[in-house]
C-alpha cells in the first residue's frame, strides 16, 4: 500500500520534471529561433517598419527644413497634393510611364528568352549579350543615352538628318522627353527580365515538346499552346517585378531630365526626392510617398492574390 | 534488466488522435529487435522518440535503467542510421565517419584509431577520401554503418536503412548488418515495412499496426502463432490464406462461406471455437498437392508462378483468392482442374469480430521447427 | 536535337540582329571611349583609338577612391545580406518555435514597403546617428532583404532534415551545424545571392546620392553624375570612359555568374 503511493508520487514528480524539461525546451528554442532572426528584425525595424510609419506620421504635419514636425495639420498636406497640377502631372506621368515600358520590356524580354532558348550553337553568348544590361548601371546606362539623344551630336539626331527628317530636342521636347526617358528605361531593364523569363523557359519540363513533336506539332503551335501557359507564372512575376519597378524610376530622371520638360518627366520618386531633399517639404513629400507606397501595396497583394490562383502552375 | 524500457509510451500531435498508443516494451541488451510495420503504423514515429527526435507526449522512456525522456538526443548514448542515409554531401567519407567523434571532441589519436578500425571492419579503407556523391548506393549505406559504429554507442537505431538498394544488395547488406551487430554486441532496433527483412534479421520483432502493438515474439513464433489476422496476413509471404468460416451442424466440416467443406476431427473444436463466428487461415505451404489418397478438394487454377525450386497456383476459394506453394516444378496451367489437400490440422483459427487468434494450426508447429 | 538548316538560319539571324541593336549603345560607349574629341564632334569613324579620355577621368576626377568606396559598400552590402539572409533562412527551415510563422509574414510584408516610400525618415535616421558620409550608413540599411531570405530558404529546404538530425545525435549545436553543415551544403545558392547582391549594390543611385555629400565615400555612381555634370566642354570622350569604367567590374561578374544568377533568381522568385 504505501509502497504503491510512493511509487504514485515519484510517477508525478516524475511528471513535473517531463513538464519542466519541455518548457524549457521550448524557451531554449524560442530563444534559439530569434537570436538568428534579431539581426534581420532589428534592421527590418529600424530602416523599414519605424521610417514607414513615420512617413505616415509626417505626412499630416508640416515640418521645419531639418524634418522636425512644427504644426499639425490633418488631411491638408493629401488636399494640396491633390489638387496641385504638379502633382497630378506627376500621377498622370508616373501611369503613362508605366503604360509605356512594362508591356514593351515584357514582350522584348520574352522574345529574346524564346530565341536564345533554342538549342543552338553558341546561345551562350548571345544570352550573355541579352543579359548584359543588367549589369549596366542606372548611371552608366542614362549617360550613354543622353549621348544617343543629345541634339547636335547624338546619334538619333544624326540617323533622323540623313533621311532629311528635322531634328528632334528628345529630352527638352514636352512631346518626346517621357518616350526618350521610357525608352531608356526599356534597355536598362531587358536584361534583368530577360534573365527571369529564360530562367522559367528552361524550367519547363522537355518531354512536353518531345510528346508534341510525336502528334507533329508545329513550332508556333508548341509556343502558343505549351510555351506561353507553362510560362505564364513567370511572365505574371516579370510583369508585377516591372510595374514596381516603374513606379520606383529614379536615377535615369535624375541624369537625363531632372524632371522636366514642364515637368513631364517628374515621375513620383523624383517628384518626392524634389519635394523633400530640394524644397525641404517633408510633410508633403511624405504624403506623396505614402501613396506611392499605396500604389505599390496594391501591385504586391494583386501579385500574391492572383499570383497563385489565375496563373497556371505546373 | 531491458536495455530500453518504454512504459506506457504514447505519441499525438496537436492533442488530436494518438498516433502512438500506450507501449509497453522492454528491448534485452544486445538484442536485434525489429519493428515492422506498414506506412503510417507509427514504428517510425517511436524510433525517433526513443532517440530523442520526437517528444514523447506521456508514458516514461528508460536506456539503460535511466529515465531518458527529457534528455536530447546528443545525451542518450545511441547512434542512429536513416533511411537517406544522411551523409554530408561536402565532407569526405573520413570526415562523415568522424563526425560525430569531432563533435563530441574525442581525441585525435583516439579518432584515428577508431576510424581505421571501423573502415577496415566496412571495407571502406581505400574510399576515405573520397565524397559521398562518387560511391554507389551500397558503399554509402557503410559509410552510414560506419558513422554509427565509430561512435561505440551501445544501442544502434536504424530507420528502414535498406529501403533505397536494389534487392541484392539488400540481401547482402541484412547478412552483415546482422554480423556486426552480434559482433560487437550491439542493441539494435531496427525499423523496416519489409516483413522478410524482420523475419530474416530480428531476434524478436514487435509489429504494429494503428499506432498500437500487434504482437511481440520471436520471428518463427509470429509465423507459427500469429496473434490475429493483421499479423497473420502481414508476415509470411506469400501471405496467409484466410476466409470466413462456419461448422456444419455435425461439427464434423467446416465451411467457408456456403461453398468447400473442410472435414475436422470434432475432438479437436473447443467450446470457444463453437461461440465464436471465425475466420480460419492456412499458410500457402500447407495447402498439398492432392494425391489419392489425401484429395480433399479439386480447384481451378487462376494464376501459376513458376519460380524454379518451387510452384504456387493461385484459385478461389469463396470470395478470395487463396495460394499454395509446392516445392518443385508442377507442369500446371491456368484453367487446369487441380486436386489438392486442405485439412483441419493446418488451419489458425481466429475470432472474427475481434480478429484475435482463437487457436494456431496444431500440426503446423511440430513439422516447421526441425531441431539440429 | 534536329532542326532544319532554313529554321537554324531564321534563328541566327534573329538572335544576331537582336544582339546587335541590344549591345550597340554599350559598344558605342567603348568605342567613344577611346576616341579623339575632334572624331566624336565630327562624327565620323575614329581615325586613332587614344587612351586620353582614361588619363582625363582620372585625372580630373578621384575615380580611384569612388572605385575603391564602390568595392568597399559592395563588398559590405554583399556580406551583410549573406549573414542576415542566410542566418533568417536557417530559422524559417531548420527551427521550429512559437512565433515563427508570423515572423515569416512579416518579412513577407517587408516586399511591399519600397525603399523610396521610406526614404524621408530613412535619411533622417542616418543624419541623427552621424552616420551621412560613412560606409555604414551606406551599407547598413540594406543588409535585412526578404527576397534574399526566401531564396536562401528555398535552397536549405532541399537539405535533408535527416542531416541536421545526425547532427543532433552527435551532439552538434545548432549554431555549429548552420556553419559546417548548411553554409557549405549550400555554397552554391550563397554565392547566387552574393553576385545578386553585388551587382545591385554597386549599381545604386538614389541611397548614396542621398547619404553622401563629399569624395570621402561617396560611390562611383554618384561620381559618374557628377563627371557628367561638370564636363562644361561637352567632353564625350571622357564621359564614356568614365562610364565604362563603372560598368566593367558588373560586365565582368554578370559574365560570369549569368547561368547560376539566372537559375537562382528564378527559384528565389517563383517557389
Amino acid at each position: 500500500m504505501s509502497m504503491n503511493s510512493v511509487a504514485i508520487r515519484s510517477h508525478e514528480s516524475m511528471e513535473l520534471i517531463f513538464e519542466q524539461a519541455k518548457k524549457r525546451q521550448r524557451m531554449k528554442s524560442w530563444i534559439k529561433g530569434m537570436l538568428f532572426l534579431l539581426p534581420s528584425i532589428v534592421l527590418f525595424g529600424v530602416f523599414l517598419f519605424y521610417p514607414l510609419l513615420r512617413t505616415i506620421y509626417l505626412s499630416f504635419f508640416l515640418t521645419d527644413a531639418s524634418g522636425e514636425t512644427t504644426v499639425f495639420v490633418g488631411w491638408q498636406n493629401y488636399m494640396n497634393i491633390f489638387t496641385s497640377p504638379i502633382f497630378l502631372q506627376s500621377m498622370k506621368s508616373t501611369f503613362l510611364f508605366v503604360l509605356y515600358t512594362v508591356p514593351i520590356t515584357v514582350f522584348i524580354s520574352l522574345f529574346l528568352a524564346i530565341i536564345a532558348n533554342e538549342k543552338l550553337k553558341g546561345t551562350g553568348f548571345f544570352r550573355t549579350i541579352f543579359s548584359s544590361s543588367m549589369g549596366i548601371s542606372v548611371a552608366a546606362a542614362s549617360v550613354f543615352w543622353l549621348y544617343l539623344f543629345n541634339p547636335t551630336m547624338g546619334v538619333l539626331n544624326r540617323i533622323l538628318e540623313f533621311f532629311g527628317m528635322d531634328a528632334i530636342g528628345w529630352l527638352t521636347n514636352p512631346d518626346w522627353a517621357l518616350l526618350a526617358v521610357s525608352v531608356t528605361t526599356i534597355w536598362m531593364n531587358i536584361g534583368f527580365t530577360f534573365l527571369i523569363l529564360l530562367g522559367g523557359l528552361q524550367s519547363i519540363d522537355s518531354y512536353l515538346y518531345e510528346s508534341a513533336d510525336i502528334d507533329g506539332a508545329g513550332y508556333f503551335y508548341k509556343l502558343r499552346r505549351i510555351t506561353i501557359p507553362m510560362l505564364s507564372p513567370t511572365l505574371f512575376f516579370v510583369v508585377t517585378v516591372t510595374i514596381i519597378n516603374a513606379f520606383q524610376t529614379f536615377g535615369q530622371i535624375d541624369i537625363l531630365t531632372q524632371g522636366g520638360p514642364q515637368n513631364e518627366t517628374n515621375l513620383i520618386v523624383y517628384s518626392i526626392y524634389r519635394e523633400a531633399f530640394v524644397n525641404y517639404q517633408f510633410g508633403s513629400a511624405s504624403a506623396q510617398a505614402v501613396v506611392l507606397f499605396i500604389l505599390i501595396l496594391l501591385m504586391t497583394a494583386l501579385q500574391f492574390k492572383f499570383g497563385e490562383r489565375k496563373v497556371h502552375y505546373q | 534488466m531491458g536495455q530500453v524500457e518504454l512504459m506506457n509510451i504514447s505519441k499525438s500531435y496537436d492533442k488530436q488522435k494518438n498516433v502512438l498508443n500506450e507501449i509497453n516494451l522492454s528491448i534485452e541488451e544486445g538484442e536485434f529487435f525489429v519493428l515492422v510495420g506498414p506506412s503510417g503504423s507509427g514504428k517510425s514515429t517511436l524510433l525517433r522518440m526513443i532517440a530523442g527526435l520526437e517528444d514523447i507526449t506521456a508514458g516514461t522512456l528508460k536506456i539503460s535503467d535511466q529515465v531518458v525522456n527529457h534528455l536530447p538526443p546528443k545525451d542518450r548514448n545511441l547512434s542512429m542510421v536513416f533511411q537517406n542515409y544522411a551523409l554530408y554531401p561536402h565532407l569526405t567519407v573520413e570526415q562523415n565517419i568522424l563526425f560525430g567523434l569531432r563533435a563530441k571532441k574525442v581525441q585525435k589519436e583516439e579518432q584515428q584509431l577508431r576510424l581505421t578500425e571501423t573502415a577496415a571492419m566496412l571495407g571502406l579503407s581505400s574510399l576515405l577520401k573520397r565524397k559521398p556523391k562518387e560511391l554507389s548506393g551500397g558503399q554509402r549505406q557503410r559509410v552510414a554503418l560506419a558513422r554509427s559504429i565509430v561512435s561505440h554507442s551501445p544501442l544502434c537505431l536504424m530507420d528502414e536503412p535498406l529501403s533505397n538498394l536494389d534487392a541484392k544488395l539488400r540481401a547482402n547488406m541484412r547478412v552483415e548488418i546482422r554480423r556486426l551487430q552480434k559482433k560487437l554486441g550491439l542493441t539494435m532496433v531496427y525499423v523496416t515495412h519489409d516483413q522478410v527483412e524482420a523475419m530474416t534479421m530480428g531476434d524478436r520483432i514487435m509489429v504494429l499496426n494503428d499506432g498500437k502493438i500487434q504482437q511481440v515474439g520471436k520471428p518463427i513464433t509470429l509465423y507459427n502463432e500469429p496473434a490475429n489476422v493483421f499479423v497473420a496476413s502481414f508476415i509470411g509471404s506469400p501471405k496467409m490464406n484466410m476466409g470466413k468460416a462456419n461448422f456444419s451442424s455435425d461439427m464434423k466440416q467446416l465451411v467457408i462461406e456456403h461453398e468447400p467443406h473442410i472435414d475436422i476431427d470434432p475432438a479437436t473444436v473447443s467450446k470457444r471455437l463453437k461461440e465464436a463466428s471465425i475466420t480460419i487461415g492456412i499458410r500457402a505451404e500447407h495447402i498439398f498437392p492432392g494425391t489419392p489418397d489425401n484429395t480433399t478438394h479439386h480447384v481451378e487454377v487462376v494464376n501459376v508462378e513458376h519460380l524454379g525450386n518451387e510452384t504456387t497456383i493461385a484459385f478461389e476459394i469463396a470470395s478470395d483468392l487463396w495460394t499454395a506453394k509446392w516445392p518443385g516444378q508442377w507442369a500446371i496451367n491456368v484453367g487446369d482442374n487441380v486436386p489438392v489437400s486442405i485439412t483441419g490440422e493446418y488451419l489458425c483459427f481466429f475470432d472474427t469480430e475481434s480478429g484475435d487468434l482463437i487457436r494456431p494450426a496444431m500440426a503446423g508447429k511440430s513439422q516447421e521447427v526441425i531441431a539440429i | 536535337m534536329t532542326m532544319s538548316t532554313g529554321k537554324k538560319v531564321v534563328f541566327y539571324v534573329l538572335l544576331i540582329l537582336s544582339a546587335t541593336i541590344l549591345f550597340a549603345p554599350t559598344i558605342m560607349a567603348i568605342v567613344m571611349s577611346f576616341m579623339t574629341n575632334q572624331d566624336i564632334l565630327t562624327g565620323s569613324f575614329p581615325k586613332t583609338l587614344t587612351l586620353d579620355n582614361y588619363v582625363n577621368a582620372f585625372e580630373r576626377f578621384p575615380l580611384f577612391q569612388y572605385l575603391f568606396n564602390s568595392f568597399v559598400v559592395s563588398i559590405m552590402i554583399m556580406l551583410g545580406q549573406l549573414i542576415l539572409c542566410s542566418l533568417a533562412a536557417y530559422a524559417f527551415v531548420f527551427l521550429e518555435f512559437k512565433g515563427r510563422d508570423l515572423l515569416f509574414y512579416v518579412f513577407i510584408a517587408t516586399m511591399m514597403v519600397p525603399f523610396e516610400a521610406s526614404i524621408i525618415p530613412n535619411f533622417h535616421i542616418i543624419r541623427d546617428l552621424g552616420w551621412i558620409d560613412s560606409y555604414q550608413g551606406l551599407t547598413v540599411p540594406f543588409f535585412a532583404m526578404a527576397f534574399g531570405t526566401f531564396l536562401l530558404r528555398q535552397n536549405f529546404k532541399m537539405i535533408p532534415k535527416e542531416l541536421r538530425e545526425a547532427s543532433q545525435i552527435a551532439g552538434m549545436g545548432d549554431f555549429r551545424f548552420y556553419l559546417t553543415v548548411v553554409l557549405p551544403v549550400a555554397k552554391t545558392s550563397l554565392v547566387t545571392l552574393g553576385v545578386y547582391g553585388f551587382l545591385t549594390s554597386w549599381n545604386m543611385y538614389l541611397w548614396p546620392l542621398l547619404a553622401t555629400t563629399n569624395d570621402s565615400v561617396r560611390t562611383v555612381q554618384i561620381g559618374l553624375k557628377q563627371l557628367q555634370t561638370q564636363e562644361q566642354l561637352n567632353e564625350w570622350g571622357v564621359i564614356m570612359a568614365g562610364a565604362v569604367i563603372v560598368i566593367i567590374p558588373t560586365l565582368i561578374l554578370l559574365f560570369l555568374g549569368q547561368k547560376r544568377l539566372q537559375r537562382g533568381l528564378a527559384e528565389g522568385a517563383l517557389k
